[in-house]
């Protein structure tokens, strides 16, 4: 048959806001040419719940437990990046072991952040069982906070001035058995049964790919910044809390098995992350000193004079910056959120229209830029 | 309630069908019906071909065990013995589907670290009963938009291509639904049935994503076909039959003809996975292949549920749901059984003592059954073992894209397996036929 008289249509396909891949509520309209994405718009919004509107009706006490759910996979970040502003604020000193405890719960649940991104990575390039595998695993991350604030996902445990609670030496014990447990986990297991697999590279490399200067034009941050070899983690280059004092390695992509800044970068970015975070944990619980766990005064109320702030930590996904405006009264006058997945999630647009994508790429890309549509939202 | 259910699906079904096939009909007579051309062909084919079989004495299930127990295959009428072999065939692909969902449950729960299910009877075992009866409950829901006669249609053509590849198979020493003479034939063209099915399916659900999937699953099995035809090409070439039983016949090493000039007798090494230096390699290349034709991962293209929901079968409910599902584990059994049978010596155990029950003219009743018993038992166990690695490689792999998929077929595994064919027929041609691995040149 002749070539040309076969009448061929480009078709607009919309992609969520149901959908297994999309990680959430958020809807990609592409256009498509059989498999190939021709281009994609991203729709967002699905999950708004006015957080910064929240914060302005509420004292600075009351707004920890709405960031929990900004990104409701690594609240303990968004507790410190919202309490670490208001102190900055307040001048509020905290205790030295409220820091110590901080970095324990925060690395703690960075791991259990990207276990999740790891796991549901793998069920977006097919393979099932990793993601079995991340959530045995993350499930002792959440029993050992259970056991230290009483919650599995949205802790509130950082506060303004320290943390909730104290944590006991059965939970600094069963933090060090994880670590032990976890490490020969990361190369044993999910090394072996995904990161080096065969049809996994052929997946992910060379896939996505976002230049250093591209990602940070786009402000993307955190590991999909790292991915692509730029080496920025504000926890070494602005430090906060205790960070300064602990030795750690940042990982950043290589481009090993493929071209830097490709899918399979950003992935092994996020598996290398976790082993320099069990490294921190097991630096902050052998340090760890006696004293109290939070600036007595700020437990009950704060009332910072008139003023403004920007402090920003380093979350699982990227930089967690909170803005804050005083006008001297319990009640923040504006709190604006900085929310990383919001801004990595505003380069696939951009990633989709440089080089040729398929749809299996695209899902592949979205996974790879591991984004919590509460985040994206708010 | 069930039943009720169960009872006023098939009378809808039949009714719609009824109306469907009123509805084609007029559009076939009017000349506007593309789609029923095609069966129009198929039909007058398969008719044929079923005239040309009638040579042949419905060697069914029942009548195939009668004739290795008594030497005397007319006990049951033909038509007797005709319903029962379906019935045979139909109810063991269902038990095995019921079966092989469990057990693919299980397995991939082990795993994971899990339990799979363990509620509905002793470890489970009763789940997917339970789960065939909710979805006979379920509501039977055609989207409005969708090509009705052609949805209605297309579990029940998938079902049915999956089910006509069950003729030619053997289960056991002369237990088959029918000797065709034809048998591999049959099992590669029957097998472009099931793909029409699909791709009826995805057509008729009048959604984007199901396109995607029929789109996917186009490319996928027809271009996977042909590794695997050229691996049954190479098989006939070296057995000289078509006919299934031939073949597996050929790998006991029991012929006379192979009595006489070959010392070692109906052991492993008879197989043909062990004929010729190519074999396994084509062995390999088949199950890769395989898992293509059976839709498992990693080539699940056309039902990724991460990336199409659920591809083709997106609209399905209720029982046609349930009919693509227990079609897609029938062929799971089914490619297996025809690797056993044309790599893994079908019923043959390997070991010539097991081998030789019930095989003797004078042995006695008991000792017959026996035989037949062994040799099913081996039959079975060959092909479960291989639907097991089917299992564990789908709850190993991740998913490969489209691209690299036609680069697999077409690149990899279509130059391999031509390498094998052409290597195969030059060995046959050196060692001369009757050829084992390493023994051939040997013996000669």
């Amino acid at each position: 048959m002749n070539e040309a008289k076969i009448r061929t249509e480009e078709m607009l396909l919309n992609m969520g806001p149901q959908h297994p891949s999309t990680h959430g509520v958020f809807r990609v309209v592409v256009r498509t040419d059989g498999e190939l994405v021709l281009e994609s718009e991203s729709h967002i919004g699905y999950l708004h719940r006015c957080f910064e509107k929240c914060a302005e009706g509420n004292n600075y006490l009351q707004v920890v437990p709405y960031t929990d759910r900004m990104d409701y996979l690594c609240a303990m970040m968004n507790n410190w990046g919202y309490a670490a502003a208001v102190e900055k604020l307040a001048g509020i000193e905290v205790p030295e072991r409220a820091e110590y405890i901080r970095v324990i719960v925060a690395e703690l649940n960075r791991v259990a952040s990207h276990l999740l991104a790891f796991g549901t990575y793998g069920l977006d390039i097919g393979a099932i069982t990793p993601f079995l595998y991340a959530f045995r695993d993350r499930e002792r991350i959440l029993k050992i906070f259970e056991k230290l604030c009483g919650q599995r996902l949205n802790y509130s445990y950082v506060r303004v001035g320290g943390v909730t609670f104290d944590m006991t030496e059965e939970i600094l014990a069963d933090i060090e058995a994880f670590c032990d447990y976890f490490d020969p986990k990361i190369l044993d297991e999910y090394d072996n049964l995904l990161s080096y697999n065969g049809i996994f590279i052929s997946r992910t490399a060379n896939v996505g790919v976002i230049p250093a200067e591209l990602a940070i034009s786009y402000g993307v941050t955190g590991p999909s910044l790292r991915g692509s070899g730029v080496q920025r983690d504000l926890r070494r280059d602005a430090p906060y809390g205790i960070y300064d004092r602990l030795e750690f390695d940042v990982p950043v992509g290589s481009g090993e098995m493929g071209q830097l800044g490709d899918c399979w970068d950003r992935y092994m970015v996020r598996m290398r992350e976790m082993r320099e975070s069990i490294r921190l944990v097991r630096q902050a619980v052998k340090d760890i000193p006696e004293g109290p766990f939070c600036d007595k005064k700020a437990y009950r109320a704060v009332k910072p004079k008139a003023g403004e702030v920007y402090k920003r930590v380093e979350g699982a996904r990227g930089e967690v910056g909170f803005y804050i405006v005083s006008d001297g009264t319990n009640i923040p006058y504006r709190v604006k959120a900085r929310a990383p997945s919001f801004c990595n999630i505003s380069i696939l647009d951009k990633l989709t229209s440089l080089s040729d994508v398929m749809i299996a790429d695209l899902v592949a890309i979205i996974g790879s830029l591991d984004i919590v549509l509460g985040e994206v939202d708010r | 309630m069930n039943l009720f259910s169960f009872t006023t699906f098939f009378a809808q079904t039949g009714k719609d069908l009824g109306k469907y096939a009123g509805d084609i009909a007029g559009k076939w007579n009017s000349g506007d019906y593309e789609g029923g051309l095609f069966f129009a062909g198929f039909i007058k084919w398969l008719l044929s071909t079923t005239e040309v079989n009638s040579a042949i004495p419905f060697a069914g299930t029942v009548n195939g065990l009668m004739t290795s127990l008594s030497a005397d295959g007319s006990i049951f009428p033909e038509l007797g013995a005709l319903l029962i072999t379906i019935g045979v065939v139909f109810g063991f692909v269902n038990v095995f589907a019921i079966g092989a969902v469990w057990s693919e449950r299980k397995v991939s729960a082990h795993m994971q670290c899990r339990l799979g299910p363990m509620e509905v009877g002793p470890h489970g075992l009763l789940q997917t009963v339970a789960d065939g009866l909710k979805l006979l409950t379920k509501e039977d829901i055609i989207p409005r938009l969708a090509d009705k006669p052609l949805f209605a249609l297309a579990p029940a053509i998938v079902f049915a291509g999956v089910l006509m590849r069950f003729v030619p198979l053997p289960f056991g020493d002369k237990l088959i639904a029918s000797d065709l003479d034809l048998g591999l034939f049959f099992v590669a063209a029957v097998g472009a049935v099931e793909v029409l099915g699909v791709i009826m399916a995805g057509w008729a659900s009048n959604n984007k994503w199901s396109l995607f999937g029929t789109i996917r699953t186009a490319t996928q099995m027809v271009s996977y076909e042909i590794p695997i035809g050229i691996a049954f090409v190479t098989v006939i070439l070296c057995c000289g039959s078509f006919s299934l039983m031939e073949i597996v016949n050929q790998q006991g090493g029991m012929l006379e003809e192979f009595k006489t000039t070959n010392p070692c007798q109906g052991w492993i090494w008879h197989w043909h996975l062990f004929r010729n230096p190519f074999m396994p390699i084509l062995a390999i290349v088949y199950f890769i292949a395989s898992l293509a034709e059976c839709k498992r991962a990693p080539f699940d293209l056309p039902e990724a549920e991460s990336e199409l929901v659920s591809g083709f079968h997106t609209e399905y409910t209720g029982m046609r749901f349930a009919l693509f599902f227990l079609a897609e584990y029938a062929a799971m059994y089914l490619v297996a059984a025809v690797a056993v049978v044309i790599f893994l010596g079908g019923w043959w155990s390997g070991i010539y003592y097991l081998d030789v029950v019930g095989m003797g003219e004078e042995d006695g009743f008991l000792v017959k059954t026996a035989g037949v018993l062994i040799k099913v038992g081996v039959f079975l166990s060959k092909a479960f073992a291989l639907v097991f690695v089917q299992m564990w490689i789908r709850w190993t792999l991740p998913r490969i894209r489209l691209d690299q998929m036609m680069y697999v077929c077409w690149k990899v595994l279509l130059p391999i397996s031509l390498l094998c064919f052409v290597g195969s027929c030059l060995w046959e041609l050196v060692s001369g036929g009757a050829s084992v691995f390493g023994f051939g040149i040997v013996v000669k």
